[in-house]
């Protein structure tokens, strides 16, 4: 079982020596301006902006390629559904109608319908390479610290380091304990009874949810005894000074996000028209 | 120290020792206090600790033993602050850490004053990096940035583990994580240093490595040590300066490793004792104090010699019969979990029907990734597992399961019903036995493993012991032909280790054949019929136990020791020291199993 | 209740490690159902039982931490309307079993009924309304098809936390059972 990650590499480039604090402020405003916006153009320029960031960062193409598939996968199904679920979705969204040609009951392929999925492709699109590039340049060792920074209190950003530190260990447990179960003949996989199924998964999830409880009991009795949560800030190891590419970063998120929604908004509508 | 325990030897029995320590040690302060103490954890009906009274002096090196349950574990949460701030119960009488009473100081306070370091290496680090991790309690006294870089850096250098600052957890070993937790607690200048059960996890080569870096530590820094350990002769590797011998929940030896050596305490309390007074005593020596018997290297053997001659020349090394039908051949098998990492490299061994065989070898030797080929949870890449002749390669898990039974080190990966009955049941009714048979079937186990009585208890219920009995239970239902078992007797104490590995010898005498995976070494000694010994991935070794243990290629290739019966036998001139060891074991598996 | 500043370092932890049973469970024990892009997931159970065990703060965080770490580390691409519905989940799971002393082994039949209707209500806000208005609001989808998949999500994790989580907090709550009252039989 041995599944790919995306998983985090030291090299040195531009994008890598960003602070993790600009990185995530950098993906988080990225990812709310893709997700508000529906114009066209700026989904467009957005798109440009970052597959040049994408390359600059240099990050070798087998190292996300795995994961490149499955969103293509969710993505073409999603796509689908939305067109067997609303085939004229695009017609009340633009207010117009252009057919181009009659499929099959009442499914008729218009060219609003077309945009409208061409937007919605091209949303993943902007989003897809700076999720990417956030999670294959940021040292996880970085990121604590970086929430932190942005202003989550750091109890919580630590909730988020001990995720990171202990998913390697639960997977192993989950692996031991599955072993375990398959060798009395506890089945979780398809060749096993639907029903059958969800029993057996009770008898691997409670070894897996007791042994948890008990590691939490662990940890945060040795944090205690190290002294987590006494003061009303921490200092981070970690943590790194801004420096100049980061002020430009920085900049230029805050730029493109004021643009995309100033040009988005100017009509009043966030979807850009070419039917009108 | 010649001329203190010369001093020390003079003072008559009975006197008191805090006064022959407080000479010792030159009217140092009291820094950990008990003075009638008592404690009750709240869920149960019987106080753990009774009436305590202990005094640990600063710049003391203190070992503190006693078998499980006795209440040495409590005694440590009360020093560092677990108790009560963590685990509620009712106290009585006082106690006091450096000068201040326990009540008034809230944990964190505490952990300024206290540095500890526990059992479980896991646990504990739970920082992404190794430089993280030491940072730590830094971090959480807000200490700033560089200044906090220039304390770890010192830590690290202090256990000599700069190299691995920016290592993640999951690529080092249990010692290598137990070093991290040791400089993040020297870094926070704590003036006592607490450890808990520091060995419990650890090969004998790392934990003699632990043992001397904590004696190095206490040298060069003066700080109080506190170990507590059942592995008595590993922490008597180094000087300590006393041991509290603790057994329920009562102080009943406080005296120097001289002293208690040659009382009967840790017989009566089930501590093991060194291996080299083992063998004095079965030549029949009497051992006192005047001799120096707390380490081998100071012991006086001149009274000991000639009896111990006697002993030698009556006891025969006996060879033991090469099981004639293989019942598992493991064919150059090779292994890696990804491509270009090979984990295994043309092993190739075969396990006799009826045997008992120990693998052995460092972590990440591929011990433990050769039963899980056996088992079918992985396959090999090359070569072959044959079990009666016939290649398993086509067969499931599930089917692998019916001949070759699989218990893990950890109980609670198996344990997945709530009543010890339905978990041992379990195995039987995925198989679709019918329900009267499973009855009888659970019944008989459940009589093997002396878990009858038990039967309609809830697991929880259970100690870790009987749990490791369980897992066995669930497997023995299934009527396995061989069962492999993973460190079968990790963390537990003596008697519970005797009591497990007479079970499994009984097991092997009805004919079960045992594979186990262990770095005990008294368990190879004194079970195994043959050990097999893996290093980078390779079978280095092959033989019965007493030849392995004495090969220095091999105990080095695999984090084992040469042990204290080696230099004992050195040290008379009894015998040739292979020769000894082999005779030692041969006689004290006489004894145990006539 | 606390803040989140002032949760303890248990809860602390809880999250962390709730978080990361979410992602391995919800990489690798979930069952793909006949919806597009749902699965029955085993994960609600587990976050359900954590929100019961650890309350509503662990909830609504390991929901948030769990859901977006599981994404971005599997998928590369997190899906926020889905991950602030699992967040809802969990918090309206902690709030509505407050007062269950699970920890004290306390879970019969008026505890089951609780939990059970908890986590109903849990699934029909957050599969219902939270997580298809958020699509809406946030990626223009189609409302038919966004309801479409939050009623069968809604559906398939209700049954899989009325089954796996109960079974699972009866078991845990028979773990809290003391000492004492037993004895050996001959």
């Amino acid at each position: 079982m041995s599944v790919k990650m995306l998983t985090y590499t030291n090299q040195n480039t531009p994008i890598h020596r960003l602070t993790g604090a600009s990185k995530l402020l950098f993906f988080v405003l990225w990812a709310l301006t893709a997700m508000i916006i529906y114009d066209t153009r700026c989904l467009l320029a957005m798109f440009v902006i970052a597959v040049v960031i994408f390359a600059v960062s240099r990050v070798p193409f087998k190292q996300y390629s795995f994961v490149l598939y499955l969103i293509l996968i969710f993505f073409g199904l999603n796509q689908i559904a939305i067109f067997l679920f609303s085939p004229l979705y695009g017609v009340e969204l633009y207010g117009t109608r252009h057919d181009i040609v009659h499929l099959f009951a009442w499914y008729t392929l218009t060219w609003e319908q077309l945009f409208y999925q061409f937007n919605v492709a091209l949303k993943y699109a902007v989003v897809v390479p700076i999720g990417l590039l956030f999670l294959l340049v940021t040292d996880p060792s970085e990121f604590a610290a970086s929430l932190n920074r942005i202003g989550v209190s750091y109890k919580v950003a630590y909730s988020v380091a001990i995720a990171l530190r202990y998913i390697p260990d639960i997977q192993q447990d989950f692996q031991n304990i599955s072993f375990s179960a398959q060798a009395r003949g506890i089945d979780i996989s398809r060749k096993e009874k639907f029903g059958k199924r969800l029993k057996n998964v009770v008898s691997i999830l409670l070894p897996l949810i007791l042994t948890s409880v008990e590691r939490i009991e662990k940890i945060s009795t040795a944090m205690e005894l190290r002294g987590f949560g006494r003061g009303k800030k921490r200092t981070w190891y970690r943590a790194r000074p801004l420096r100049k590419g980061d002020y430009i970063a920085i900049a230029m998120i805050l730029i493109i996000t004021v643009a995309c929604l100033v040009i988005t908004f100017a009509d009043g509508s966030r979807f850009y028209n070419i039917f009108k | 120290m010649e001329r203190i325990w010369q001093m020390y030897r003079d003072i008559p029995e009975g006197s008191g020792h805090v006064a022959a320590i407080e000479g010792r040690t030159g009217m140092k302060k009291p820094v950990i206090e008990f003075q009638n103490f008592s404690f009750q954890y709240r869920a149960q009906s019987e106080p753990t600790l009774h009436e305590v009274n202990l005094t640990i002096y600063e710049g003391e090196k203190v070992l503190i033993v006693g078998p499980s349950g006795s209440g040495k574990s409590t005694l440590a949460h009360c020093i560092n602050g677990l108790i009560p701030f963590m685990y509620e119960g009712e106290r009585s009488g006082t106690l006091r850490i450096a000068g201040e009473t326990i009540s008034d100081q809230g944990i964190t306070l505490l952990s300024d004053e206290v540095g500890t370091v526990m059992q479980d290496p896991d646990g504990q680090f739970v920082g992404l990096t190794v430089a993280e991790d030491i940072a730590f309690k830094l971090e959480n006294d807000a200490v700033p940035q560089a200044d906090m870089i220039k304390r770890v850096f010192e830590a690290a250098d202090t256990v000599e583990f700069t190299d691995f600052l920016e290592a993640s957890p999951h690529s080092l070993s249990g010692g290598q994580k137990q070093k991290t937790t040791l400089a993040g607690v020297l870094v926070s200048d704590a003036d006592i240093l607490l450890f808990d059960e520091p060995l419990a996890s650890l090969d004998p080569h790392t934990g003699q490595m632990t043992v001397e870096l904590i004696d190095r530590i206490h040298r060069e820094t003066g700080k109080t040590i506190v170990i507590i350990e059942h592995r008595l002769e590993e922490v008597l590797e180094r000087p300590v300066d006393r041991v509290i011998v603790v057994n329920e929940g009562r102080i009943v030896g406080d005296m120097t490793p001289d002293e208690l050596l040659c009382t009967d305490l840790l017989r009566t309390t089930g501590i093991r004792e060194p291996l080299y007074l083992n063998a004095l005593h079965y030549a029949g020596c009497k051992i006192t104090a005047a001799m120096q018997p707390g380490h081998i290297d100071s012991i006086q053997l001149d009274n000991c010699i000639q009896p111990l001659q006697q002993w030698y020349n009556c006891v025969h090394q006996d060879e033991l019969p090469v099981s004639e039908h293989p019942v598992l051949e493991v064919e150059h098998v090779s292994f890696g979990y990804e491509a270009g990492k090979p984990i295994l490299h043309d092993v190739s061994f075969q396990i006799g029907k009826g045997e008992i065989v120990c693998i052995a070898g460092r972590n990440g030797a591929g011990k433990s990734t050769i039963s899980k080929l056996i088992c079918g949870f992985y396959r090999p890449s090359a070569g072959r597992i044959v079990f009666n002749g016939r290649d398993l390669s086509g067969d499931t898990i599930k089917e692998r399961a019916e001949h070759i039974g699989f218990v893990m080190q950890n109980p609670n990966h198996m344990l997945s019903k709530p009543l010890l009955y339905d978990e041992v049941a379990l195995g039987l009714r995925t198989r679709g036995v019918h329900e009267d048979t499973i009855r009888e079937r659970v019944h008989e186990v459940l009589k093997v493993c002396g878990l009858y009585p038990f039967r309609s208890w809830p697991i929880s219920a259970l100690s870790y012991g009987q749990k490791k009995r369980v897992t066995i239970a669930s497997i023995l239902v299934l009527e396995p032909e061989i069962m492999i078992l993973d460190e079968p007797t990790a963390g537990q104490d003596f008697r519970h280790y005797n009591e497990m590995m007479e079970f499994l010898n009984q097991l092997n005498r009805q004919g079960m054949t045992i594979i186990m995976i262990t770095h005990d070494m008294h368990l190879m000694m004194e079970y195994g019929q043959r050990a097999v010994v893996m290093a980078d991935g390779k079978k280095i070794a092959d033989d019965c136990p007493s030849r392995v243990l004495v090969q220095p290629d091999t105990i080095a290739a695999a984090n084992l020791k040469q042990t204290s019966l080696h230099a004992l036998a050195v040290k008379s001139g009894v015998g040739e020291p292979n020769e000894f060891v082999g005779r030692f074991i041969a006689y004290d598996r006489g004894l145990r199993h006539p | 209740m606390a803040g989140s500043s002032g949760l303890s370092v248990k809860t602390i932890v809880a999250i962390g490690i709730g978080s990361a049973l979410f992602v391995i469970l919800g990489r690798f024990a979930s069952i793909p159902s006949f919806i597009p892009n749902t699965n029955i997931e085993v994960t609600y159970a587990l976050l359900a039982l954590f929100a019961l065990l650890y309350g509503p703060w662990a909830g609504l965080l390991i929901g948030l931490i769990g859901h977006t770490l599981k994404d971005a580390i599997f998928y590369g691409q997190p899906w926020f309307s889905w991950i602030i519905a699992s967040g809802i989940f969990g918090l309206i799971v902690g709030l509505l079993t407050r007062r269950i002393r699970i920890a004290d082994g306390e879970f019969g039949g008026m505890e089951m009924l609780r939990f059970n209707l908890a986590q109903l209500i849990a699934n029909v806000v957050s599969w219902l309304v939270v997580a298809p208005v958020l699509d809406i609001l946030i990626y223009s989808e189609p409302a038919n098809k966004v309801f479409v998949q939050g009623v069968g999500a809604a559906i398939s994790n209700t049954l899989t936390v009325a089954v796996v989580g109960t079974l699972l907090a009866i078991a845990y709550s028979k773990t809290r059972t003391k000492r004492g009252s037993l004895s050996r039989e001959a």
